[in-house]
Formats: C-alpha cells, structure tokens, sequence
C-alpha cells in the first residue's frame, strides 16, 4: 500500500497542480462533482414527489383528501375513488405479517447471536440471506400454487371449524385472500427483521451479557437482562422496517389477493391491496382522474413508507450510537 | 427532460430496429388466442413484419390507442363517444365475433342451466349458495350442494366485461342500478381476475365458484359451461353456431359499433358480442400503416378461417364484405394503400 | 424460596426457549427449501437450450421460450446500471468524503429512506419521466425506473464500504504530499474499489428480480428487442403472465423461468460475496 502511495505522490510532485489544500483545482472540481453527486439523491427525491403530486393533481379537482382516504367505493365509470378499501386491505395484510414474522424473527435472531455457537452463527445468516434474495414474483408463484392451496384444503377449515365463531375465521375457503397474503408477507418480511435485529443485537456490549452470566444467570436470564432491555428500540426498528416492506409489496400480494375492493371482516375473504390495484389498474386507467386517483394511493404509500423508514432509522441509529441513549 | 431522453435513446439505440418493423398493438383479451395465431402466421409469411400485441384488456387497448402508446388497439367494448371524441379519427373493425359464457367450478354437475333472473342474482350478490331455491328451480332433479358460491370476475377494464354486464343489465333492472354496465363496473362481490385468462384461472382452481369468459378460454380449458335461456325463451348452449345466429340479421351502423346481446332469434346465443380492432382512418407512419392495412385485408379473408378452429366465429358474408370496403378507405398520409 | 427462583425452573426456562428458538430457526427453513425444492424440481424439468434462447409461442402451440425476456431483463438492467450506478457510487463517495456535516446528514437520511420506497411507486415516477414524454412504454422507461431503485442502496453501501477504508492509508498519501482529491481517487477509493464493485452487484440482482415498475414503463413484447424506444420484454414479468394464466405448460414454463431468474440472481448475489472474502483476507 505505501508503495502505492509514494507511486501516486511521485507522480503528483511531477504534475502541475501539485499542492495538496483546497487552493489547487483539482480538489476544487473534485469537491464540486462530489456536492452535485451527492445533491442528485435530494433531487431524486425531489421528482419522486414532484411527479407522484403531479399525476395526482386531477384527482385534487374532484375529491378532497378526507373523501378521498374515507371512502369506500372505488368507481371508475362514475369517478368516484375512494382508497379506504386499499388501505384497510394493505393494512390488515401487514398486521397479518407483522404478527406471524415478528415472534419467529426475534426467536431467530437471538438464536444466532445468543444461543447458537459464535461460527454456527455466521452460517446460520446465510439461509436468511437467500430468503431475501428471493424476488418477489417468485414467492408469488409459490404462493399461488402451494399456500394457497394448502390454505383452502387444510387450514382455513380447520379454523372455521375451530375457531368459526370469530368474525375473523368465517366465510367460504377460497385460500385466495388476507389470509394468504399475510402469510407470504410474513416470509418475504422475516429476512429483514432478522438482519437488522442481529446487527442490533450484536451492538449490545459484551461487558452487560458477561455481568449478567456472571451473577449466575441463565443464557435466556442473561438475553432478558441485557440483551433486549438494550436492543429494544433497535428490534422495533427492525419491526417498523419490516413493516415497510410489507406495506409496499406488490407482485406476491397482487397474485394472491384476490383484486376485491370491498372491506371484509374475515380473513379468509379477498381483498385488495394498494400497491396491487396500482399494478392491476395503471396501465389502463383512462381518464386523468382514474390515473390520479392510482398516482394519489401511490403517494399515500410512499408517505406511509417513508414516515416508517424514518421512525426506523432514527430508533436503529440510536441503539447503535452508544450506551448514552438507551431507554431503560 | 425529453430531449435528454431522446438523445440518450439515439444514442444507445443505433443497431436497434435494423431487423424488420415492429408494429405495437394492445388491447383486449376476448380475441387474444386467435389474434396471437394471426400476427404468428402473418410473421411466418412476412418475417420482417412483427406485430407486437399485447393482451391487457379493452381499456387499456382503448386508453392505449387514445394517447398514441401503441399503433393500433383491439376491444370488444366500442368505444363510448366521449372517448371517440379524444381519437375523432378511429376506425373500429370488426374481426370476428365470440360469445361469453357462463363457466363455473362445481363438481359432479355438468350442463347446469341459469335463467337470465337467476344468472342477475346471481352476479348482483342476491343468491349466495348452490343450492338456493332459484338455482333448483332452473335445474329440476338436479342435487345442488350446501355450498357458498363464490364469483369469479374481471379486475381490469374489460370488454368481456362490458359485453357480459350489457347483457345482464338488460334482463335486470336491479342489476342495471346497483351494478351497471361497461368496461369497469362497481361489483358488489367476487375474485378479480386480469384478463380472461386471469378469470379462468381463479374458475379452475377455486370449487364453488361461477363467472364468465369467452368462450376459446372456457373450451380450452375445460371449464364446465352454463346453458342460458336466450330471448325467444330456448335454453341454448354456447357455440360457433348460436353466436352466429345472435349476429345474423344484425343491422350494422355506418361505424360498427352495435351490442348484439340478448338477440332475437330461436337459436341466439345471448351474450354474444362482436370484437374490434381500432386503427386510425389515416396513418402517419408509412410502413406501419402499410403494414396495418394489408394485415388487415390478409385477416378479413385468409384470418377468418382460422376463426372456428379457436372457437371463434367468423363475421357474417355481408359484414365482411363491407368491412373490407371500410379498409379500402383506410389511407396512409393521404394516400390509398394498394393491395399487396 | 419460591418456584420461579428455583434453579430447575430457571433452568428449564432456558433450555425451553432455547428450544423454541431452534424450532422458529427451523420454521424459518420451511418456506425457503419449499421455494427453492419447487423451483428447481419442477423449473429443472423445462430447462432446455430452447427455452434459452427461443420466442415464446402463441397459446396452444408447444415449445418456445423465454430467450427475449433473458435478453430484455439484462438489458434493461444494463441501463439501469449506466443510468444509475455512476450516480450511485458517486453519490456514496461524497457520504465517505464530505458528509459529516448537515447537507450529508440530510442526503444520507434521504438516501437511507427511499430505498424503502415501494418499487410499484418508482414506477409510477419513470411512467410520468419517460412514458408520457415519449408517448410510448420503452425498454428506456424500465430502465430509468431500476435506476432509482439502485440510486439510494448503492449510494449507502458504497458510503459504507469506502469509510472502512484505514484513516492511515489516507494521511499517509496526504503526508507524501498528494492532493487531496488524488489521495480519494487513487488511494482510498481504490482500495475499497472490490466493495463498491460488491455494492453494485447486490444493487443489479435487486433490479434483476423487480417486476412492479416495468409492467406499466416497459410493458412487454412477443420479439427480441434491444431498441431502447421500444416496449422489452422481461424474465420477471414473464414469470409473471405465465403464473397468472390459467394454462398449465405455461405454468410449468413460470417455474422454469423462475429458476433462470434464481440462478442469474444467486450468481450475483455469490459473486459479490467472493469478492468481499477477497478483501477480508487483506487483498491489495
């Protein structure tokens, strides 16, 4: 390496422009390219909202916010669009999500940092890894022609027949639906919580684990003592980051789903998401309102998505940036 | 912005197009098999001739063809004046003619039969389970099972749809009110499916469920299919013959858009429907609309017997005829196209 | 003493959610070899060097392929990568480099958020950029579309990866007298140039498995295309079609084509991976 940098330095003792400070111009354009590099992400940004707002104004013409986000009938002949029926889909699909992948994400993370062997460990993230690699049109074929199927043979009768006295469980098993999106969500949303939770987790000083273990504690005594009280804000962040993913998913709900834009109590029933009456509906949307109304959904998700990557990233930050700052 | 684009597509596209002409058309999913086997054949006659289509529904053909996305569209739902009045100079051409049916997913129960009440009922969300009394009574000595029936239908702007949904309103004033008719109507219930395809998909592998395709994809895939009871008050079965019979002695308007559903005649198919392609009446790119014109003359006469084999039907003489002359009257820049 | 302080409680609690940490662990395992066993037996059965590199073929008729899907999917990731990956980097070099104060913090938060962006929104973005000025979908308006979706990871991972570069190799260029922007380019930016180069391969086999964006940007096509102005077809968006259509050989055709799609994504993703081995051994 310093050979390498005594070959530069030569050079550049060589060269016109030698001194190094921020007088010469070869830093001044470098410094300069780097600014408007960096500024180009803000830009970015910028037109995403920019455009989303754009293709939404005609939309603004007709409805106001609140009808817009209250109501449930989704119209296009008559233009009326209301997005409730999207949102409580997305909604009730991530819930579904958030509730199946959260216990079994945590369990998996403390399993490879806690409980597992420290090189076991490193293996053990890679089935993690591919899970996530796993494109989303991928999981949705899969979910198409084997959970779906599997939900409407075995599960959704047994839990009619079971537990048929909650609103949640009734109506015809159909295996499309809530239900078999929420699940395929759980999947897709696990490699992600499980990742950041075992970075947050592996923050957690080793010094508070080793008191812990040396006053006497169980292993688990040790993980409830230390690592989680530390961790807590961090695996929330996981859990809102997951929530996230879930939320935008699109391909793998759109396939399962069922395209129904009607609010259902049961599980078991079809529904529509956001993100999947978008793909199902853009590329013919006719009318400037119809397209609006598609832009409008899209721009309540990127808000929702981008309020909850925010929240994460400021609690994951936290955990990491030290000692000083956790809660409890 | 757009000229940034466009240089940097010059740029990277230099070697592109040099291998033939590629003509983009979208449009509905009613006559996709059939016109797939078209733009297929008509490539192996003319292999740098590629017509590009791509079966995403009458409204997004129509919405496409509007806004100049695509060459050419294709629809079963004519298009309404106010759209007409976007694209002043559409010509709709009629290709063939193909029926929906009635398909449903119930084991065990083949040639079951709706009447046009129940079948509103039905699709309105008013009968919800196989055996309900209406159901029986259109189908005497039939066991019928204690099960929910769960409807299958279009998710997309849909010219299937709108032919299936014309129908029903006319039989059923309550269904004309709550539910409506076009290419995207507000249904109370069911599964989306995209496309025909879509629909049939859900039909198959869902047990309990009914809803409606045309009929190539219900034949296809071997989709138990519905008698209906037609105007004249005969329960007929859905075939190349009877969605003839709903076409003969249709009076054609000058621009081709006319509903044939619920036709007179004893052996009418009721839901049957014409299917059309639209093109500009003049063209501004010289190859394409060449192009355009002769695919359409080749289809006219040489595609139309390839019709019954798909289990579509062909136009009737009479309206073949005049549509050829329509296309005759088809100009690119201002010129005639001659015959090839 | 009560019960739950009681050694042999304790000790059971611990064993026990040891235990169910195992079995979620396992759980996890379920879904991951039901995809990847379903994938590779009934995709393996289709494969053929047809499927490679033929049309695909009108329903009904037998055979065909997913050749320009193959084709459409790298080239359209080959323009996202020119559109956005020089963007990308560069962006993450100015994190590395100058970030620190409010402006940076500001473009890192940015950077961190939209990568969370659902893709079906960015597509709604490169449909109003490209499709509406152009008139047409196009291969152009894909790409555009993966390009934001790389802009935001790449930028994050390459900041990263650059400020693992060693302060001293740093100081050391800057004591023998290189200027500032040479000691970046030359010294720095080079040693981590395997990390970036990572960064963009992980970056590539997202955009690789993404359908959202293009079904309403680059739409589809029965023909080979490497005409930026023209609609593309793609390996996903085939997957797609096929899996929503209600013909079983297209079926069939949905896994085989999703095993191409694995396997150009796990060569990707295990590229990248050598390459970070590489560096942990201490290379250069």
């Amino acid at each position: 390496m310093a050979e390498t940098a005594t070959q530069v330095a030569v050079e550049a003792a060589d060269a016109e422009s030698g001194r190094p400070g921020p007088g010469n111009v070869g830093d001044r354009v470098f410094n300069a390219t780097l600014w408007a590099l960096g500024i180009m992400v803000l830009v970015v940004a910028g037109l995403i909202v920019l455009n989303l707002a754009l293709v939404a104004r005609p939309l603004a013409k007709e409805h106001s916010l609140w009808g817009f986000i209250t109501s449930s009938e989704w119209n296009p002949i008559e233009e009326h669009y209301g997005a409730l029926p999207f949102l409580y889909g997305t909604l009730v699909t991530s819930a579904l999500s958030i509730v199946l992948a959260v216990p079994i994400a945590i369990g998996l993370a403390l399993f490879i940092t806690q409980f597992a062997p420290p090189k076991l460990g490193r293996v053990l993230t890679i089935p993690v890894e591919l899970l996530a690699a796993i494109p989303s049109v991928v999981y949705g074929l899969w979910g198409l022609f084997v959970v779906v199927p599997w939900l409407r043979e075995s599960i959704e009768p047994w839990l009619g027949k079971h537990l048929g006295f909650l609103p949640l469980f009734q109506g015809p098993p159909i295996g499309l639906g809530y239900l078999a999106s929420g699940v395929i969500l759980a999947v897709m949303i696990l490699p992600t919580i499980v990742s950041v939770s075992v970075e947050v987790m592996k923050t957690t000083p080793e010094a508070n684990r080793e008191a812990a273990l040396a006053l006497g504690a169980t292993k688990w005594e040790a993980v409830m003592l230390a690592v989680i009280p530390y961790s807590r804000a961090g695996i929330l962040g996981a859990v809102l980051l997951g929530l996230g993913r879930a939320l935008g998913e699109t391909m793998a709900v759109t396939m399962v789903i069922g395209n129904a834009p009607q609010i259902s109590a049961s599980l078991f029933a079809a529904g529509y998401s956001l993100p999947a009456v978008i793909a199902n509906e853009f590329a013919e949307a006719v009318s400037n309102v119809h397209i609006g109304a598609l832009a409008g959904l899209g721009l309540i998700l990127f808000a929702t998505t981008f309020l909850l990557n925010a929240g994460a990233r400021i609690l994951v930050t936290a955990v990491q940036k030290g000692p000083s700052r956790i809660a409890g | 912005m757009k000229k940034l684009l466009m240089g940097i597509a010059m740029l990277l596209g230099t070697a592109a197009s040099a291998e033939g002409l590629l003509i983009n058309g979208a449009g509905a999913t009613f006559p996709a098999p059939l016109y797939q086997k078209w733009f297929s054949e008509y490539n192996k006659i003319n292999p740098n001739l590629k017509f590009n289509y791509q079966a995403i529904g009458s409204g997004g053909g129509i919405k496409q063809f509007s806004e100049g996305t695509v060459d050419f569209g294709a629809t079963d739902a004519p298009m309404k004046d106010d759209q007409i009045a976007k694209v002043p100079d559409v010509v709709h051409i009629p290709t063939v003619l193909g029926a929906v049916v009635v398909a449903y997913n119930a084991p065990g129960m083949k040639n079951l039969r709706f009447s046009g009440e129940t079948l509103a009922n039905i699709f309105v969300g008013k009968i919800t389970k196989w055996n309900d009394p209406a159901i029986i009574a259109d189908n005497p000595g039939v066991k019928m099972p204690d099960q929910s029936i769960t409807i299958a239908r279009r998710s997309d702007g849909s010219g299937t749809n709108a032919i299936f949904t014309d129908y029903l309103a006319k039989i059923s004033p309550e269904f004309k009110s709550k539910v409506g008719s076009g290419t995207s109507v507000n249904w109370p219930v069911g599964l989306g499916g995209k496309g025909n395809d879509g629909v049939t998909g859900l039909i198959k592998s869902t047990p309990g469920s009914i809803g409606y395709v045309e009929l190539a994809y219900a034949l296809q895939q071997k989709l138990a299919v519905a008698e209906l009871k037609n105007k004249e008050g005969n329960w007929v079965r859905p075939s190349i013959e009877s969605t003839s019979a709903a076409a003969a002695g249709v009076e054609m308007p000058a621009d081709y858009r006319v509903s044939i559903t619920n036709a007179s005649g004893k052996d009418a198919w009721p839901i049957s429907g014409f299917t059309w392609l639209l093109v500009h009446k003049d063209m501004k790119d010289k190859a394409k609309g060449t192009a355009i014109v002769n695919f359409l003359r080749w289809g006219l006469t040489e595609g139309e017997k390839m019709a019954a084999p798909l289990d579509y039907a062909p136009l009737p003489d009479v309206v073949r005829e005049r549509v050829l002359k329509t296309v005759d009257t088809l100009t690119v820049n201002g010129q005639k196209v001659s015959e090839k | 003493m009560n019960f739950h302080s009681s050694f042999r409680y304790r000790k059971f609690v611990d064993r026990g959610m040891a235990a169910v940490c195992a079995i979620f662990f396992a759980l996890a395992f379920v879904p991951l070899t039901s995809v990847l066993w379903l994938v590779i037996s009934k995709g393996g059965a289709g494969l053929s060097w047809d499927f490679f590199t033929q049309l695909p073929k009108p329903v009904g008729e037998a055979g065909g392929g997913i050749g320009n899907a193959l084709v459409g999917t790298l080239y359209m990731v080959g323009l996202a990568c020119v559109l956005g990956l020089p963007l990308g980097v560069g962006a993450g070099i100015y994190l590395a480099e100058k970030g620190d104060g409010t402006l940076g913090n500001t473009v890192r938060f940015v950077a961190e958020v939209l990568s969370g962006v659902p893709s079906i929104v960015i597509g709604i973005v490169a449909y109003a950029l490209v499709v509406i000025p152009m008139g047409h979908f196009s291969a152009l308006a894909g790409g555009v579309a993966l390009a934001i979706l790389m802009i935001p990871t790449v930028a994050i991972t390459t900041e990263e990866l650059v400020r693992l570069v060693p302060g001293a190799l740093r100081e050391a260029s800057l004591a023998l007298g290189v200027p500032n922007w040479k000691t970046s380019l030359r010294v720095v930016i080079r040693t981590a140039m395997s990390g970036i180069v990572t960064a963009c391969l992980l970056a590539v086999a997202r955009a690789a498995g993404e359908t959202a964006p293009l079904i309403f940007t680059a739409l589809n096509n029965q023909y080979w295309n490497v005409d930026p102005r023209a609609p593309t077809a793609s390996l996903t968006v085939a997957i797609y079609n096929y899996a929503i259509s209600p013909y079983d050989d297209w079926h069939a055709k949905a896994w085989t084509a999703s095993l191409v799609l694995l396997i150009v994504v796990g060569l990707l993703n295990i590229a990248s991976r050598v390459l970070t081995r590489n560096r942990l051994k201490g290379a250069r």
